[in-house]
């Protein structure tokens, strides 16, 4: 209907039904052939045998946890070190309350306008009978393959005396609304509409219908949305620097580039980690305990789409004004860059090189996160339990941490402790993988989901060693959300910045620490195409983001 | 028929990954000839122009680090006898400072100390000097007329000052100007000029932002390096076309000259090499990048003219101050205690 690929997607599911049921029914086949008690002893074999890897499995991902607690502790750690009275010294200054105050206003203004825009957005192309909805549902989540901080000097070479709070809104805003929009947008199609036909029965109009019924089962689609803009807006770097607003990543840098790990910096990064662990903090308590679903049997149909009528027009500009600005700014300006420049910045040498090293990094790296946060996504669906949930806050914990913390981390335990592994690959793999562990379990976690424990002992009840019996059954159903994690991951390490700055082996330069560093010098023009390769490498990783959300909400 | 799809899926994932990872890790590590390693915490284009004519020259390869003055003063000296470091090149010379003060330079050649005349270096030969750039105030020339310039460096802590200056508090440059303040004045000046400077001035990421800022009419002046300004006008002028450059003179503090230094590290498992590209450095071929090139910083070798665009150095007036007496960890701390980092 639309183009392939979402409908490929959209088909997977059915295809790991239809080898499960395959699967049942030779099992099925199996046990009747046998005797009561053979059945018993089989089962009993088959279970003795899965006992076996689950010890091992809850090992390895107890070590990625306690790894991933390292950048925390060594936060901890630093504290102690450098003693309460410089500590203090250190944080409670002004610099520190100036930070203090850009953060919360940066965090204030942006959050409620980025959900205002993305619930409006979301309900437009999701409920009503706008022209080109996929279109512009598309639109939406395409802002995602551009890095913040392209979009920000897409915005300061289009108006140069951009600076300042407004600024980082504006920007922020354009930036990160989809990872609003998607999750938003997806609990919308998923909505039983039932819920909000009884308010209109009970007489409530259509925008009584909206706030009561629709918004509040939104709640955590909202909740989960703004967590993940409000960690991103601390945690970056680029944009800010380029629209010359001050915050705590920013200032982080500009002491690692003073004093390399000294203890301001390291103090600067232990108050960023407390206002990580406050947003958290405050995301669990506004979403609360409660839960929407249905009760009872039989299925939800999709909803009506509301008739705009009059408002069409309005609703149409409301799309066409944030695609002409989150999308037609950057791709206005760059065209405009890589004119201006011709074939002579095209130098393939350098362009080529970093988009090789690019590449590199983030498959490489999206393997290594994915093939890490295995054992705890195999824990969280097969074996929940108290310990797989410390675990999984570890995991959660660490993703949450802006790069330049992790990265500063990394820094000054390598230079001091192990010295072999600093600026090594190694290196810089460990704080990817640290950084990105919770982007791969988004996809693992929903595919072993998909693939009954049953198989694998049905596959081991008919002699295959545990090994084999995950290989040929959940590996192979899994396949579609392994791919699904290592693109997430690719696509962070693509666009990610400070890490890569401060931890990179010698010689070796990403799409992004090229533009960085040839825009710090304000030649924009030569900075073109890296940004134009940035964008090139996130789009179909962009796209499948965008047709696993429309997978997840089952269309 | 609907399973080897996912299969094959799984499969092209698979194939994908295994396809991409020896291309990307050959370009990676095409690293077994990387000659010697450079710290380069010049402008990049510098120390990039500055290796391709070196290893055109000599065969020698270059591989180039990129960072910041401070921050590989501080990193050496934290890796120690590990730094992986061959070279290290700055902007400024309080860096050097640093490195020298924890004992872990390599003397340099005699014979390439004796192409640098003796203000451009320090008095026991650790490192030395390969390009230097003198402090200006770039003011913008529809705002501002000569008899309105500050007279001193000093002069921008005034209030009448206020919200009308602009710097780049966080990069060396600017460091190594407050570190001759210092030098030159004494902690009690310093001190609270800079904190007036906390009050009075507004903050950018780099010189070259800086002067766009000056240029664009959002601040009337801007204490950063000449070579901006003429960089820009080397290329399209569209960033400085209003400016004017004000150079302070009189042996004022904001008439400094930083020197760019150059060592070679003790630790250094090339230190032949190292010595022959810092001996080319501040010989013939590295200083004609200077004058031919597009950095237009100064030259620091006996009888090598600079760019001829810059007003020559001989007329800057500039405050002797001795580039080992500059210290940089003092400045850091002074600077976050006013609230400038």
């Amino acid at each position: 209907m639309s183009s392939g690929q979402p409908a490929t997607f959209a088909a997977l599911p059915r295809v790991a039904n239809v080898s499960v049921l395959k699967a049942e029914t030779l099992s099925a086949t199996a046990f009747s052939s046998d005797s009561h008690n053979s059945v018993r002893r089989l089962i009993a074999v088959a279970r003795g045998r899965a006992r076996i890897p689950y010890l091992w499995i809850t090992v390895v991902a107890a070590l990625v946890s306690i790894v991933s607690l390292l950048p925390l502790g060594f936060i901890a750690w630093v504290s102690v070190q450098t003693g309460w009275d410089t500590a203090a010294r250190l944080i409670f200054r002004g610099r520190v309350g100036e930070l203090l105050i850009n953060t919360a206003l940066l965090e204030i203004a942006t959050i409620p306008i980025a959900i205002i825009l993305s619930v409006a957005l979301a309900w437009l192309t999701e409920r009503t009978d706008l022209p080109g909805a996929r279109l512009w549902a598309w639109l939406a989540v395409a802002p995602l393959a551009v890095p913040a901080f392209v979009h920000s000097y897409a915005w300061v070479s289009l108006v140069p005396g951009l600076h300042g709070l407004p600024a980082g809104v504006l920007v922020s805003v354009i930036a990160y609304f989809p990872f609003l929009y998607l999750p938003v947008a997806a609990q919308l199609r998923r909505l039983d509409p039932a819920i909000e036909d009884a308010a209109a029965s009970l007489g409530l109009n259509p925008w009584e219908v909206f706030f009561r019924a629709v918004l509040p089962q939104l709640r955590l689609a909202i909740c989960g949305g703004s967590l993940l803009v409000g960690l991103h807006l601390l945690a970056e770097y680029g944009l800010y620097v380029m629209i010359r607003f001050d915050t705590f990543s920013t200032a982080i840098v500009d002491q690692f580039q003073s004093a390399f790990n000294g203890p301001a910096a390291n103090m600067l990064a232990g108050v960023l980690v407390a206002c990580c662990l406050l947003l958290l903090l405050v995301e669990v308590l506004l979403r609360g305990g409660e839960r929407y679903a249905r009760v009872g049997s039989g299925a939800a149909r999709p909803a009506d789409r509301r008739r705009l009528g009059r408002m069409r027009v309005p609703a149409l500009a409301l799309h066409i004004t944030v695609a002409a600005l989150s999308i037609g700014v950057p791709f206005v300006t760059l065209t405009r860059w890589l004119f201006i420049g011709g074939a002579e910045i095209w130098r393939l040498d350098l362009v080529g090189g970093a988009f090789g090293q690019t590449i590199f990094l983030a498959v490489a790296g999206g393997v290594l996160a994915t093939i890490a946060a295995a054992p705890m996504a195999w824990l969280s669906v097969r074996a929940p339990g108290r310990l797989q949930r410390v675990f999984e806050a570890c995991h959660y914990y660490v993703g949450s941490l802006p790069g330049v913390v992790v990265a500063l981390a990394l820094v000054t335990v390598t230079v001091r402790l192990v010295l072999p592994l600093y600026q090594t690959f190694a290196t810089l793999f460990l704080a990817y993988v640290l950084l990105f562990l919770p982007r791969a379990m988004v996809g693992l976690r929903s595919s072993i989901a998909q693939a009954p424990v049953e198989l694998e002992r049905a596959a081991m009840a008919l002699g295959r060693t545990p090994f084999q019996a995950v290989r040929q059954t959940t590996m192979r159903l899994a396949a579609p959300g392994i791919a699904t994690s290592t693109a997430l991951v690719a696509l962070g390490i693509t666009n990610e910045l400070t890490a890569t700055l401060m931890l990179s082996p010698t010689g070796v330069e990403t799409l992004a620490t090229k533009f960085w560093s040839l825009t710090s010098e304000i030649d924009y023009v030569a900075a073109a195409p890296y940004a134009v390769m940035m964008v090139v490498l996130s789009l179909p990783l962009t796209f499948l983001l965008y047709s696993q959300s429309r997978r997840t909400a089952g269309q | 028929m609907t399973i080897p799809v996912s299969r094959s899926a799984g499969a092209a994932v698979l194939a994908a990954v295994f396809a991409t990872l020896p291309v990307g890790a050959s370009i990676a590590l095409a690293q077994d000839d990387i000659g010697i390693v450079v710290y380069n915490a010049q402008h990049e284009s510098l120390g990039v122009a500055w290796a391709e004519a070196f290893t055109k020259e000599t065969g020698i390869p270059v591989t180039l680090r990129k960072g910041s003055d401070m921050e590989f003063a501080n990193q050496i000296v934290q890796e120690g006898a590990a730094s992986p470091a061959d070279v290290f090149l700055t902007e400024n010379s309080p860096a050097m400072a640093l490195v020298d003060g924890a004992g872990l330079f390599e003397p340099v050649a005699a014979e390439t100390l004796a192409q640098v005349p003796k203000d451009f270096q320090p008095s026991n030969g650790h490192w030395i000097g390969v390009a230097a750039r003198s402090t200006v105030f770039a003011y913008d020339k529809t705002k501002l007329t000569e008899d309105k310039l500050p007279k001193s460096l000093l002069d921008l802590a005034d209030p009448s000052w206020k919200g009308r200056w602009a710097a780049s508090p966080a990069g060396a440059d600017f460091q190594a100007i407050v570190s001759a303040l210092l030098a030159l004045k004494g902690e009690e000046t310093t001190a609270s000029w800079l904190a007036a400077m906390k009050e009075n001035f507004t903050a950018y990421k780099g010189n070259s932002t800086a002067m766009k800022a000056v240029n664009a009419g959002e601040v009337e002046g801007a204490v950063i390096y000449h070579y901006y300004y003429f960089g820009d006008q080397a290329k399209t002028g569209e960033n400085s076309q209003n400016i004017g450059l004000h150079y302070f003179k009189s042996q004022d503090p904001g008439a400094f000259v930083s020197i760019s230094g150059g060592g070679i590290l003790a630790a250094s498992q090339h230190k032949e090499h190292a010595q022959t590209f810092l001996k080319w450095l501040t010989g013939k071929g590295g200083q004609a990048v200077l004058r031919e090139g597009t950095s237009f910083e100064y030259t620091v070798s006996n009888g090598e003219a600079s760019n001829a665009a810059l007003t020559p150095l001989a007329d800057l007036n500039y405050p002797k101050v001795d580039p080992a007496s500059l210290n940089s960890a003092k400045v850091t701390d002074m600077m976050t205690a006013a609230g400038l980092l």
